[in-house]
């Protein structure tokens, strides 16, 4: 295993199951993913997607059912929680009620049996990291969600862990201080340089903040890549719908010619696009195609290729418009207010459609 | 303007405030009564002759009364001790293990003492320990009171712990802390207050016992309860009053603490 000692976190073929004949549950279908070290790194997927399983299997709340899971290196499936150098910072925080903030920070170091003036040290400069310093001697219930997220994030970190789990940690916080929260935990990673595995439900966050992002869906881990590759490469369906608004278009393989395809569909629309999966000439595919991507132009009723306008929704920074291309193709297109008013067009106009060469993909289902 | 229509609000109906102080009167007027006559400076107590404390130096002087308090005291004690503990441990058995088969029947068998007519245990106690030549005595009180004391420990103690999820047993495991320090640092101080309820009501329920204590105890082993039933077949004196006073205030005064420990839950409970 030798591409496993280089990474941070390597989970091999795991699998885990929940319960036992017929009313069992796969919650991950023979997962494999590799983490490198100082990466920030996002599980994103909807609720028992397998996502916060995954991550309680690393931090060892919960033993697999098959596969492996290596930690630079070491085999850790099998060990206990305080066995492994990592921490997690809990949904819900999980501070210890009965301590006070410098205690709860300090835990961690106490339990490595760390000697207290090393412990003070390393408390005091972890409260600086998060910016708490006024709250040392403060109880949890004295404090607001927000600065019990920080006392959290502070607490896992305290150890200077391998790596750092992150169990939807914002998402008990409001929109404000979510967004604001989200840079600073960019900045800790930067800072720390400590490999971060964050478990979200939210695509924006993912994006704004991974270096790499694993979408998953019903246990199985349905695409990693960049947030940019993620979005403007979606490998199938469930991948392209996740994330943003997409037009699925059904299509012809009308043409290919080495790894790029030319796709005809209704209405009169021509894409070209990378080639994906096994397909030949005449066959039927799905493409995805970004609304924002669809470049909208005022024609005449009579033009070529043009469509009518069934429907113009008003979202403040864009329209978007519902065209029709032909009796029950719809797709919709989105276009910047960049203009004073509510947006270029109209119900019942007629544009012309148009996108750039690769802007539509094909998916692989 | 229309007038608001109210429902059934009680209060609002006549006679509400005088059914009430009644119903008060019913319920606390023998004790106020007692209370007050211990500090009655007759030879009997059903005759009101002046106020006076001179009861109260009686009974306290009294070696008999003092043996009673002492062995109740010993018993309590011993009973609270061993109840509360095996309560706790039965009690994070049954929240920390999850699903066991016959999980359900366990928590029924372990409240059930609580409606099995004292009597009925009493007897059956009583019996057992003759089946397997038990001396009678201070050691076969205790045993039958920490037997009957387990359930009311375990109620409190559980109650608490169902309020407590895992989730900061799991952090302190991903804190480097291992089952025990776990308990010791996290599970433990958190349940406290849960465990003192607990071991007030065992105290409690021990101090007053009366059947189950007659059953079992031997010569020589009376407790406080015992020795003011003895008295009182010899006729009512203030200094019955006395014991039962004393007797009635240590009760408020562990309800009481029992009462404020219990509502503090909802600060040092996490969710």
């Amino acid at each position: 295993m030798a591409e496993a000692r280089s990474n941070a976190l390597s989970v091999c073929n795991v699998v885990k199951v929940f319960g036992s004949g017929p009313g069992a549950v796969t919650a991950l279908n023979d997962v494999s993913v590799n983490i490198e070290a100082n990466e920030f790194f996002t599980l994103l997927g909807p609720s028992g997607c397998g996502k916060t399983t995954l991550l309680r299997l690393t931090a060892g709340f919960e033993q697999p059912t098959g596969g492996e899971i290596f930690l630079f290196g070491e085999e850790i499936e099998n060990l206990p929680p305080h066995h492994r150098p990592v921490n997690t910072v809990f949904q819900h925080y999980a501070l210890f009620p009965h301590m006070t903030v410098t205690e709860n920070i300090g835990f961690g170091l106490k339990m490595l049996k760390w000697n207290a003036s090393d412990i003070q040290a390393r408390v005091s400069e972890t409260l600086a990291l998060v910016k708490m310093e006024a709250f040392a001697t403060r109880k949890p219930a004295q404090m607001s969600g927000g600065q019990q997220q920080r006392i959290a994030l502070a607490r896992a970190l305290a150890p200077r862990p391998k790596v750092l789990l992150l169990d939807e940690p914002l998402s008990a916080l409001d929109l404000k201080l979510r967004q604001a929260m989200r840079q600073e935990l960019k900045t800790l990673q930067r800072e720390t340089g400590i490999t971060f595995i964050f478990v979200t439900h939210d695509q924006e966050e993912a994006l704004t903040m991974s270096d790499r992002i694993a979408v998953m869906s019903e246990g199985q881990i349905q695409q990693i890549g960049a947030p940019l590759d993620i979005y403007e490469r979606p490998l199938n369906r469930f991948v392209a719908d996740f994330i943003g608004d997409t037009n699925f278009i059904t299509a012809r393989i009308a043409a290919i010619s080495g790894s790029k395809a030319t796709c005809t569909a209704g209405g009169g629309l021509s894409f070209s696009t990378p080639m994906v999966g096994e397909h030949s000439k005449g066959d039927t595919v799905t493409l995805a195609l970004r609304p924002e991507k669809i470049k909208l132009k005022a024609a005449t009723a009579r033009a070529k290729g043009s469509a009518t306008i069934a429907n113009a929704t008003y979202l403040g920074t864009d329209t978007t418009y519902e065209i029709a291309l032909t009796r029950d193709v719809m797709v919709t297109a989105r276009d910047q207010n960049i203009a004073a008013g509510m947006g270029r067009f109209n119900a019942g106009d007629r544009v012309s459609l148009e996108f750039a060469a690769g802007s539509a993909r094909m998916l692989t289902d | 303007m229309k007038r608001q229509r109210k429902g059934f609000v009680l209060g609002h109906y006549p006679g509400m405030n005088l059914w009430t102080a009644l119903f008060f009167v019913y319920l606390y007027a023998p004790m106020l009564v007692l209370v007050v006559y211990a500090f009655n400076d007759s030879d009997r107590a059903q005759i009101w002759r002046g106020f006076s404390t001179r009861w109260f130096y009686k009974a306290f002087a009294n070696d008999s009364i003092q043996d009673a308090a002492i062995n109740s005291l010993i018993i309590a004690v011993c009973a609270t001790v061993v109840a509360t503990t095996l309560a706790t441990l039965a009690a994070l058995a049954m929240a920390r293990t999850g699903e066991f088969k016959g999980r359900s029947a366990t928590l029924g068998l372990i409240s059930l003492p609580l409606v099995v007519p004292e009597i009925a245990t009493a007897v059956a106690t009583l019996s057992f320990f003759a089946v397997i030549g038990f001396q009678l005595g201070l050691l076969s009180i205790i045993v039958a009171h920490t037997v009957f004391c387990i359930p009311f420990a375990f109620l409190p103690i559980r109650a608490r712990l169902e309020g407590m999820n895992d989730t900061l047993e799991q952090a302190a495991g991903d804190l480097y802390a291992n089952e025990w320090q776990t308990f010791r640092h996290i599970t433990l101080p958190l349940l406290m207050p849960g465990i003192v309820a607990g071991a007030m009501l065992s105290f409690i329920i021990s101090i007053d016992d009366f059947i189950i204590t007659l059953m079992v105890s031997g010569a020589g082993a009376t407790t406080l309860p015992l020795y003011i039933y003895g008295m009182i077949r010899q006729g009512i004196t203030p200094e019955v009053n006395v014991i039962s006073t004393v007797m009635l205030g240590i009760s408020i005064v562990f309800i009481s603490a029992y009462w404020f420990m219990t509502k503090g839950d909802d600060h040092t409970t996490t969710h």
